[in-house]
């Protein structure tokens, strides 16, 4: 943290607000820091550790204290001593990993504490955490965090797009800005879901002796692509997967409406002649989908916006459909958020950083391992 | 223009080769001309607009995007075409079908290096994504969208139900549009008139050997050569004057990059052989031949200088006759041809043309005892040819078999690696590996003698991006350092020394043979023992 002008006020928030500042010829006046400012937050390559607390924010490895974004599983693990998130994010987590759940001995070796949007606890250590909607998939929050009156978000993933599935980003103001970038290169941005629904129809209807396999991320793309093709008319039923299952009655009993669902596995061939079925992307290849009526093969991924990306997977109906922000939302999202700097956590971050820099924004890039994006 | 840039999105995301024909030759039928011929010319790679780079397409990027975004994002999506389209700044100009294929070309054909720069922007501002990327492709060449220039005159053959070996016959003397192919394809016009213009015949290539073993009654044997498979072709036409044409296996014309061999055939004919150089060099018993090495300072050249003319002079050694004066001999057993050829040779200057020589032997077991003892570098293996088979186009089972010689390995270590480019653009899939260059485990160091991306499963190349990321030191741009862990043994077919590298070797045609997941790095090879495989 490199010294600014006003270093009476080092405590102050208002201290980081002077972008680009620290000017070389006012190094003299600078009194140096009694405590780092932000010494409190400090990223390590498999999370964020909340020091005061003692706590970690999303942990690769398993730790007692675990605040965690979302259910997917680069930032979602079991094994944590306890577990803070959304009550949807538990859900999955406890059907995923048996988060908050008893074992045989009717002992809960994985404790679940629930927090909803807007509430704040208080961790030990005086650190608050607040839970803001991320609009990424259901229950996806930020977590702002606020100690010694310094505030710190950590986005988790996060998307800007209305997704009937889940609520929608919040824009919450601080001073460091902790942000995905699994988008992170100008050549990314989505087009509106309109249009890719409109492609997946016109597939369909073209070709009513076949069915279209939409591969999609089982937690979150499945069950927007399915409440998409619902708000945009198409009202048949929608075939799974086994694996989609479960998380489809999840996403149910939580209000949200997915239509007449059924299982692959209980029909023929036939039945599913002119129909969407929706599998993980790891079934588009496989020898699971020679069971159905000679599919035309789509995915629904952020990375179908690059051809070659699609080859790779033999896609024949690129489906440029993410749940992350694109690259204009990205950069306007730190625009609007106006932090003082900004950590990027993973993903493209090389471009997002020299995009903070040609604004004259403070940023770095924290190696974190392990997050990938969920459709890779 | 619409039409062309939906077939172009439309084959990038098909993988089924019947279904790529299908809409290739649904293309070729719906279109009218001469948008269809211009289709047809750039999807077989005929298409150069030389005011028109690569370069000038990432000048203008560079004037509109950041040029570190624009290297990032290129490095990521692996084309520049591509990258290109996605990041050129959405216009208002965006037109619903601004113009058809060939107003498009003639545009491109009236550019220069001055008015490039200035006209491309307004072509590209007129198109959408999509459009932009069927543009910048069409411009710069290099469709690499997964459809070869066969494929496409498979395609076209298709369409129109004739033979694809007659469309390939008559391609290499007709120019974009081929208003007159498509007459006769398409509307049962006359052949085009092909007659006193030089023409590629399609080569007879050959299997390889394997676990077959053949009876040298039915086969004859000679040395298969390691320099470059090449037709010549001299023809003459009715005012009298003769034109020679050099193509290359894939049915280039590379003429020009071998002007002393224009004016030495004194005949019309058409001849296949291996083009050679001579050098200081000498082969074994065949003679003659410097190795691969000298001949590659001469590859891929627009213009050759007097010294390289003098230093290292071109001449073929001949394999097949397919045409002698008039005479179409390839419907003729091989026999008949080397017969045909062996009557040639008096009559050709022995500066610029050899026979390749047959290998007796009394049985295969023989044949294969002198495979294993020939130690000429100019010889890649053996050729085993039917002596009753036609010339026929392409590869057929049972007529030509090659049995090269067995490659040579080393143990290396992997040093660096760089992301591939169209499908593998998003894996570390280039790898540089090195050998010691004294004892490791007193001082020695690693320096690169190669660099191999071939030789891999996909599943093993997961394996080794995964890998590669998790042990990088550091990153030059698409190039990561990585720790030293990892040893594979590599095969090559030979090794030459070289000023461009600092290890003072090149191998040729290196490639992973396995990859030593077990070995420790330490026991990979010694630098001294590559040098001693060296021949030059």
């Amino acid at each position: 943290m490199a010294a600014t002008a006003k270093a009476e006020h080092s405590t102050d928030r208002n201290h980081h607000e002077g972008r680009g500042a620290g000017k070389p010829g006012r190094a003299l006046y600078v009194v140096p820091f009694v405590t780092a400012p932000f010494s409190w937050i400090r990223p390590e390559p498999w999370g964020v550790h909340v020091v005061p607390a003692d706590c970690w924010i999303d942990p690769g490895r398993a730790v007692d204290r675990a605040l965690v974004t979302h259910g997917h599983a680069d930032h979602a693990r079991g094994g944590h001593g306890e577990t803070v998130a959304t009550p949807e994010t538990l859900a999955i987590m406890a059907l995923r990993y048996r988060t908050g759940i008893e074992d045989e001995s009717g002992e809960m070796p994985s404790k679940a504490t629930p927090i909803e949007y807007g509430e704040t606890i208080r961790l030990a250590g005086g650190v608050d955490a607040t839970y803001i909607p991320a609009g990424h998939v259901l229950g996806s929050a930020q977590i702002l965090l606020e100690h010694a009156g310094e505030r710190v978000v950590i986005t988790g993933d996060y998307k800007r797009r209305p997704d009937p599935t889940c609520a929608p980003f919040e824009v919450a103001p601080c001073d460091i800005f902790i942000t995905e970038a699994t988008f992170g290169l100008p050549v990314f941005t989505h087009p509106p879901i309109e249009e890719e629904m409109a492609k997946l129809l016109g597939a369909l209807g073209e070709n009513p002796e076949q069915c279209v396999l939409v591969g999609a991320y089982a937690l979150g793309k499945a069950q927007r692509v399915i409440a998409e093709l619902r708000a945009a008319g198409h009202h048949a039923p929608i075939y799974l997967h086994g694996a989609m299952e479960k998380m489809c009655r999840l996403y149910e009993e939580h209000g949200v409406d997915l239509g007449e669902l059924r299982l692959v596995s209980d029909h023929t061939k036939d039945d599913m002649r002119g129909s969407v079925v929706v599998a993980p992307p790891s079934a588009l290849n496989d020898r699971w989908s020679r069971r159905l009526p000679d599919p035309t093969t789509a995915m629904a991924s952020g990375w179908m916006r690059v051809r070659q990306r699609a080859r790779q997977r033999n896609v024949e109906l690129p489906l440029v459909i993410s749940d992350h922000a694109d690259w204009n939302e990205l950069t306007a999202t730190i625009d609007e958020v106006n932090p003082a700097e900004t950590w990027i956590t993973h993903g493209r971050e090389e471009a997002l950083l020299r995009w903070c820099q040609l604004g004259q924004r403070r940023a770095r890039a924290l190696a974190m391992v392990g997050r990938e994006d969920e459709d890779e | 223009m619409k039409a062309f840039s939906t077939l172009l999105d439309t084959l990038v995301y098909t993988t089924s080769r019947n279904r790529k024909l299908a809409l290739i030759a649904a293309y070729l039928r719906e279109t009218p001309d001469p948008d269809r011929g211009w289709a047809l010319a750039a999807l077989t790679g005929e298409l150069d607009f030389p005011a028109v780079k690569s370069s000038t397409i990432r000048n203008l990027m560079k004037e509109r995007v950041d040029p570190v975004l624009w290297t990032l994002s290129r490095d990521f999506v692996g084309d520049t075409a591509e990258t290109a389209s996605l990041l050129w700044p959405e216009s208002d100009a965006v037109e619903d079908d601004p113009a058809n294929l060939s107003e498009t070309v003639d545009a491109l054909a009236g550019l220069n290096r001055t008015t490039a720069p200035k006209e491309l922007p307004r072509l590209l501002d007129r198109l959408d994504a999509n459009g932009r990327f069927a543009l910048i492709k069409l411009a710069t060449g290099g469709m690499r969208i997964g459809v070869s220039a066969r494929l496409a005159k498979t395609a076209f053959a298709q369409a129109f139900d004739v033979s694809v070996d007659e469309v390939e016959e008559y391609w290499h003397a007709l120019e974009p549009p081929y208003s007159d192919l498509f007459a006769w394809a398409a509307d049962g016009s006359e052949p085009p008139d092909v007659t006193g213009r030089p023409r590629f015949r399609p080569f007879m290539l050959a299997h390889p050997l394997e676990e077959t073993v053949v009876d040298l009654e039915d086969y004859a044997a000679e040395w298969k050569w390691d320099g470059i498979r090449i037709q010549l072709v001299r023809v003459t036409d009715a005012e009298g004057s003769a034109q020679t044409r050099l193509y290359s296996r894939s049915g280039d014309d590379i003429s020009a990059t071998f002007p002393e061999l224009l004016d030495v055939l004194p005949v019309d004919a058409v001849l296949d052989g291996e083009l050679l150089v001579r050098g200081t060099a000498q082969g074994g018993e065949e003679g003659g031949a410097a190795s691969f090495n000298a001949l590659q300072q001469r590859l891929g050249r627009k213009t050759v200088s007097k010294k390289m003319l003098a230093e290292a002079p071109a001449f073929v050694r001949l394999y097949d006759a397919l045409i002698v004066d008039d005479n179409d001999l390839r419907e003729h057993a091989w026999t008949h041809r080397r017969d045909a050829l062996e009557a040639l040779m008096p009559r050709l200057p022995d500066s610029h043309f050899d026979i390749s020589q047959l290998v007796e032997a009394r049985d295969f077991d023989h044949l294969a005892e002198i495979r294993e003892g020939a130690r000429d570098d100019a010889i890649e293996g053996l050729m085993l040819k039917r002596r009753d088979s036609p010339y026929i186009a392409g590869r057929k089972v049972g007529l030509w078999y090659k049995w090269k010689r067995d490659p040579l390995l080393i143990d290396a270590v992997l040093m660096y690696a760089q992301r591939g480019s169209g499908k593998r653009s998003s894996f570390y899939s280039d790898y540089t590996f090195g050998c010691w260059d004294g004892d490791p485990d007193a001082g020695g160091e690693l320096l690169p003698v190669g660099k191999a991306y071939s030789g891999f499963t996909d599943a093993e190349l997961k394996k080794l991006d995964r890998l590669v990321r998790r042990t990088t030191l550091n990153r030059f741009g698409p190039v990561r350092e990585v720790e030293r862990t990892l040893v594979f043994e590599v095969a090559f077919d030979s090794v030459h020394s070289s000023k461009r590298h600092k290890s003072g070797l090149a191998m040729r045609f290196p490639r992973i043979h396995r990859i030593r997941w077990d070995k420790p790095v330490h026991e990979a090879d010694r630098i001294d023992a590559l040098k001693a495989l060296v021949k030059d």
